[in-house]
């Protein structure tokens, strides 16, 4: 196991991506609010650079009672990391694909302490 | 971009949203094609794309007409938005950020801009040749006006010989053919046939016209006797039916496979392959998995109403497969077997054609074909690029990065 020093703390502004490579291996060190999130820059799909594009909420179709579609919302509690190359969307909590769990992103550990955050490969 | 070293082996950099360039965003294809050596072997994209209408002032200057000039400059070539029922849902309302990129996107003022864009995709993938074909005018069949239809066709046609392909041999197209007119048409392949880079016409097929009527067959004619590919380009628009969809998702889904069914249905039934046994045609951007249902659906009409296709010889499946496919968007997901029948019922070492489809959202990387486990190195060859190169008779013309690859790997 190594640790990496990425950055300070607050030193990645709410919404930033830092990728660090490691001879061939990419890891997108994601912050979202208060979170850190590590995960492999590779998209099991064609390869693309997964953590490079936007990350959107899931998109919800509301029915009413009756199952009669009456709007659309966005679940700001689930919020997918949208590889920019096709638009596959992963779960930023876990890496898992949306559509297809047997498909993830490989996650890595990030801790944020008081000097800093680090990312263990 | 920030890049920051931390440690002997550690490199870091920000993502920025607020830049963007090609080489750097397919960087992962660029890794790709050295893993797979394609330094070693031709690879030739059949379907790929611009922007034209973000040349549209150069384009104007090409039409004759002096009132379709000037109504063209005002009026632009296509102004999507959801308020027309045709909004950019191709960059899947922005989650696809090439889009946006390319509009932030720097270039040289030399060569043209999209020589440069071209250069900067085609290098990273590995790309060779490339043939290139216009993004909103695969529509140009929806506007009702005959006239506005051959005055753009025409004007496009001589601006991209003019701009791109004579000063680009590594890019080629199949030129759009304006398909309501016939005579349109003639004059076009008359033209157009034989000047730097043009390998074959195209048909989108969208236009609403049926490919037996009798006003085409002086077009196919010329075509095979010139050895030119005649390629169906398919497209969304103008199938009455997609109106049905409130999603893209279903336009595009079943679209693209149904308008080149309906065109290829129509040249099958009326005996086109055995009145043109020598035209190669080209079945361009509908993926691969419409194939066997037409084979076996076609197949099952035939031996019944043979009666109503007399020039037919064969079985419908017979004839196509002895046609070609473009490889895009191939379906891949969770289907290995079916995707290997259909290599063998179409004779993909021959007959398939890779294509990426670059820039837009669904495109293939050429390891879409490579890495496939049922071909072996010489049927991947192949699609990547010895089929191309022997129907559309290609010199070779490899990218400058593969050359020096291969330099230097004899270097070694």
């Amino acid at each position: 196991m190594r640790e990496i020093k990425v950055c300070g703390p607050n030193e990645l502004a709410d919404g930033a991506v830092r990728i660090v490579s490691v001879k061939n291996l990419e890891i997108a060190v994601i912050r979202h609010g208060a979170q850190y999130y590590a995960y492999h820059n590779h998209c099991p799909h064609q390869g693309g650079p997964a953590c490079e594009g936007v990350r959107m909420p899931q998109v919800i179709d509301q029915l009413d009672n009756n199952g009669r579609l009456i709007g659309h919302a966005y679940d700001e509690n689930d919020i997918h990391i949208i590889c920019p190359w096709h638009g596959y969307e992963f779960h930023l909590n876990d890496g898992v694909n949306v559509s297809d769990p047997k498909i993830r992103l490989k996650k890595f550990t990030v801790t944020e302490r008081d000097g800093g955050v680090f990312l263990s490969i | 971009m920030n890049i920051m070293n931390n440690g002997d082996d550690v490199v870091m950099r920000d993502v920025s949203l607020q830049h963007y360039e090609t080489t750097q965003a397919l960087e992962h294809a660029a890794q790709q094609a050295v893993a797979r050596h394609y330094e070693d072997f031709l690879i030739v994209d059949v379907d790929s794309h611009h922007y034209e209408n973000e040349s549209w002032p150069e384009i104007v200057e090409y039409i004759t007409d002096p009132v379709l000039r000037h109504d063209a400059g005002h009026q632009g070539l296509a102004k999507p938005g959801m308020g027309v029922g045709y909004g950019s849902y191709q960059e899947l309302n922005g989650r696809i950020i090439r889009y946006r990129g390319r509009k932030i996107e720097k270039a040289p003022p030399a060569p043209h801009r999209d020589i440069t864009l071209m250069r900067r995709w085609m290098d990273a993938m590995g790309t060779d040749i490339a043939c290139l074909f216009p993004t909103p005018m695969l529509n140009l069949s929806l506007s009702p006006d005959v006239a506005i239809q051959n005055g753009l066709a025409w004007a496009y046609n001589s601006w991209l010989c003019e701009r791109i392909l004579q000063e680009e041999p590594r890019i080629k197209s199949m030129l759009y053919l304006p398909f309501h007119d016939p005579e349109a048409c003639i004059k076009t392949v008359e033209h157009f046939a034989g000047k730097p880079g043009v390998i074959g016409f195209m048909v989108t097929s969208t236009h609403q016209r049926s490919v037996f009527q009798n006003g085409y067959i002086r077009l196919y004619k010329m075509l095979e006797e010139r050895g030119l590919p005649l390629a169906f380009h398919s497209a969304t628009g103008g199938e009455p039916g997609l109106r049905l969809f409130n999603k893209f998702f279903g336009v595009h889904a079943l679209g693209f496979c149904w308008n080149n069914m309906l065109y290829m249905t129509n040249w099958l039934i009326n005996g086109m392959p055995e009145r043109f046994p020598k035209l190669k045609t080209l079945w361009i951007e509908s993926g691969l998995a419409w194939i066997p249902f037409l084979m076996q659906r076609l197949d099952n009409e035939y031996m019944m109403r043979s009666s109503e296709v007399p020039l037919l010889k064969r079985k419908p499946s017979e004839y196509m497969r002895e046609m070609y496919y473009s490889s895009q968007p191939m379906e891949m997901v969770d289907n290995r077997a079916s995707l290997e029948l259909t290599f063998n019922l179409i004779n993909a070492e021959t007959q398939l054609l890779y294509a990426s489809d670059f820039p837009h959202w669904d495109m293939d990387l050429p390891s879409t074909i490579y890495d496939l486990p049922f071909l072996n190195e010489q049927a991947k060859r192949n699609i990547l690029g010895g089929n191309a190169q022997r129907i559309f008779n290609l010199e070779p013309i490899f990218s400058p990065q593969k050359l020096a690859r291969r330099a230097h790997k004899q270097q070694r």
